[in-house]
């Protein structure tokens, strides 16, 4: 039953760079919400001012009521999961998960049965007299969450945690992660740089950018309602086309659709999945580059008549060939004037 | 051609080889044999006659088993105390920003980067005001001078290997930064820091100017004594089974060394 709340948090670390620039974000109780954005975007420093590993130039933290902004790591209800699993590893694996219990003076038997428990949660019954070393990387970063569980933290941080394994078990341990999320209902604040991982783990997903928020939603409502033409590029593929608008119609190279918006610059916003291709002999608004086969479906690389590239998901990739012209049908089109979305439909 | 080249690196390296062996084995062996020599006269090419009889003299003699006992103090007690002052300021230079620190750091290598005698000479004068000339303490202060750089620089470098995110794990888990430097650093920096305090030891058993200058006559270690065997005695024997007694706490220490180095940790503390 624990709520975060980050309240205009502010850290700058040297010169006039704000690393976290004036962030708020409510963590509702159980809920597991992910911070993404590219690197240097500011999600890791934010996370390690949670866990109290950076203090905050300025700004509130609290958990549960609790003024947690100037308390030291080590006295904070927080556990911290880090990238690099960062486990003792001059001690097996018992140790590891026994040393937080151990400071808190939790009787030998207890101990015991709470690692015994945590081990099992994590899928690495009887590994307690392993030492690190001679465990996988999945096992590593399972015996690193363990090792946050077994305190029972009220707030869960998992900075990259899966960032340097391997794509087939980076899944497997994101569904895990999940699982175990839902039913200890922990309160988590997840840092990725992998929209995939945000995509499938979140309640919500917090997008930003040089320290600020860009967009706060829902998965699915930041797929397809993206707010900004960062939020747009950054989460799935997106052809940001850059055009104007003069009289109801956008137009680009070549390339014109009526768009119900004043005039002056805009950017068009098309999913690859939301563009219909047909080809053409004449009149064509673009030219097939590249035809890649991905087996379910196909990838078409195109170039308006500016060379401008954009990307088409098509059906069947063998009705095109490159060089061939073609026209454009989008079936759903966002659009954006500087930061501000002015169109969507 | 290739087998030319081949052959040309070959010699080089039996060249070495043989050269490296006549300049290091050959001086030990000769010293190892005159210390079980009871008669060697030229022009014979081995002793006459084989034995125990030097090491009876020597090992008889009140003042070497002094300054054995001497030696083993004062490299314990300037070890102990290098460690002590060392560590704390070894971690500060690796984990801490403080005004001065590149320069404070390499100010270290300035007791090794002048010629040493001079720089002793000069220590010594004052000691003579602060009447530290022939005492225990005296050669302890000095002997410690000696140590810093291994002691600083070394341990150093393995408290910066030392992954920071391990330190942090332990202050989320609920450490304070005292428990996490006794559980965590140390630990990781350990078998790093414990090469360096074996050079330090064995660099202060063997360490005769410092000693000699400071402490004798009154303060006489096993090195300083073999020096004055040497020096006055016309009976090379002595000289040699003090050598072979000198070699002992050497080769208990390399053999600890190897476990050390083998595990790599030794390589990582020099940087590599």
């Amino acid at each position: 039953m624990s709520v975060l709340k980050i309240k205009e948090i502010s850290k700058i670390f040297a010169g006039p760079v704000r690393a976290v620039d004036n962030f708020s974000l409510d963590v509702a109780d159980g809920e597991l919400v992910c911070l993404l954005g590219p690197s240097g975007s500011g999600k890791s420093t934010l996370l390690r001012m949670v866990g109290g590993f950076e203090t905050p130039t300025s700004g509130v933290m609290t958990i549960d009521g609790e003024d947690i902004t100037h308390v030291p790591p080590e006295k904070r209800p927080t556990g911290m999961v880090f990238q690099s699993h960062a486990l003792w590893t001059h001690m097996n694996v018992f140790k590891n998960l026994a040393f937080g219990l151990k400071l808190r003076k939790v009787a030998p038997d207890e101990i015991k049965r709470r690692v015994d428990g945590v081990l099992d949660l994590v899928g690495l019954n009887g590994y307690g007299t392993r030492h690190v070393a001679q465990l996988s990387g999945g096992q590593q970063q399972r015996v690193a969450l363990a090792r946050s569980l077994v305190l029972e933290p009220k707030i869960l941080l998992l900075d990259e945690p899966f960032a340097s394994l391997d794509q087939h078990l980076r899944e497997r341990l994101r569904e895990e992660v999940r699982d175990i999320q839902q039913r200890l209902k922990i309160t988590t604040l997840f840092v990725t740089h992998g929209q995939d991982e945000a995509l499938s783990m979140a309640d919500r997903i917090v997008v930003m950018r040089d320290g600020k928020t860009e967009q706060i939603d829902r998965p699915d409502i930041v797929y397809r309602e993206p707010q900004t033409p960062f939020v747009a590029g950054f989460i799935g593929t997106m052809n940001l086309i850059e055009g104007t608008v003069s009289n109801g119609i956008f137009s680009k190279a070549g390339y014109s659709t009526p768009l119900p918006v004043s005039d002056g610059p805009a950017i068009l916003a098309v999913r690859p999945e939301a563009l219909d291709l047909s080809v053409v002999t004449e009149n064509s608004q673009g030219k097939v580059h590249r035809v890649t086969d991905y087996g379910s479906h196909g990838l078409v690389d195109l170039e308006l008549l500016d060379s401008t590239r954009i990307k088409a998901m098509v059906s069947h990739p063998d009705l095109f060939r490159a060089g061939q012209g073609v026209t454009l049908a989008p079936r759903a089109i966002a659009a954006y004037r500087g930061n501000a979305v002015i169109h969507r439909a | 051609m290739n087998t030319l080249v081949h052959r040309r690196a070959d010699w080089t390296g039996i060249i070495m080889a043989v050269v490296l062996t006549l300049v290091i084995v050959l001086p030990l062996i000769v010293v190892g044999t005159w210390a079980f020599a009871n008669v060697w006269r030229y022009p014979s090419v081995i002793p006459q006659e084989f034995g125990l009889r030097f090491w009876y003299q020597t090992l008889a003699r009140a003042d070497v088993w002094t300054s054995i006992g001497t030696s083993l103090t004062l490299s314990l007690t300037v070890t102990a105390l290098s460690a002590a002052i060392c560590l704390p300021a070894a971690y500060a230079f690796a984990r801490m920003e403080f005004p001065g620190r590149n320069i404070l750091f390499f100010s270290f290598l300035a007791g090794h980067a002048f010629p040493k005698f001079g720089l002793l000479v000069a220590i010594a004068g004052i000691f003579l005001q602060l009447n530290l000339i022939g005492t225990f303490w005296g050669v302890v202060l000095i002997q410690l001078v000696g140590t810093l750089l291994f002691m600083i620089w070394i341990p150093v470098a393995a408290f910066q290997s030392v992954d920071r995110r391990m330190e942090e794990a332990a202050r989320d888990v609920g450490a304070g930064p005292f428990r996490v430097f006794w559980s965590i650093t140390l630990p990781q920096a350990g078998p790093t820091i414990a090469a360096a305090v074996l050079l330090s030891f064995v660099g202060t058993f063997y360490e005769t100017e410092g000693a000699w200058l400071i402490g004798a006559p009154q303060v006489r270690t096993l090195p300083v004594l073999m020096i004055s065997f040497i020096n006055n005695q016309p009976v090379i024997q002595y000289g040699a089974v003090l050598s072979v007694l000198l070699w002992v706490p050497s080769f208990i220490a390399l053999m600890f060394a190897r476990r050390v180095v083998n595990s790599g940790s030794f390589a990582r503390g020099f940087g590599g």
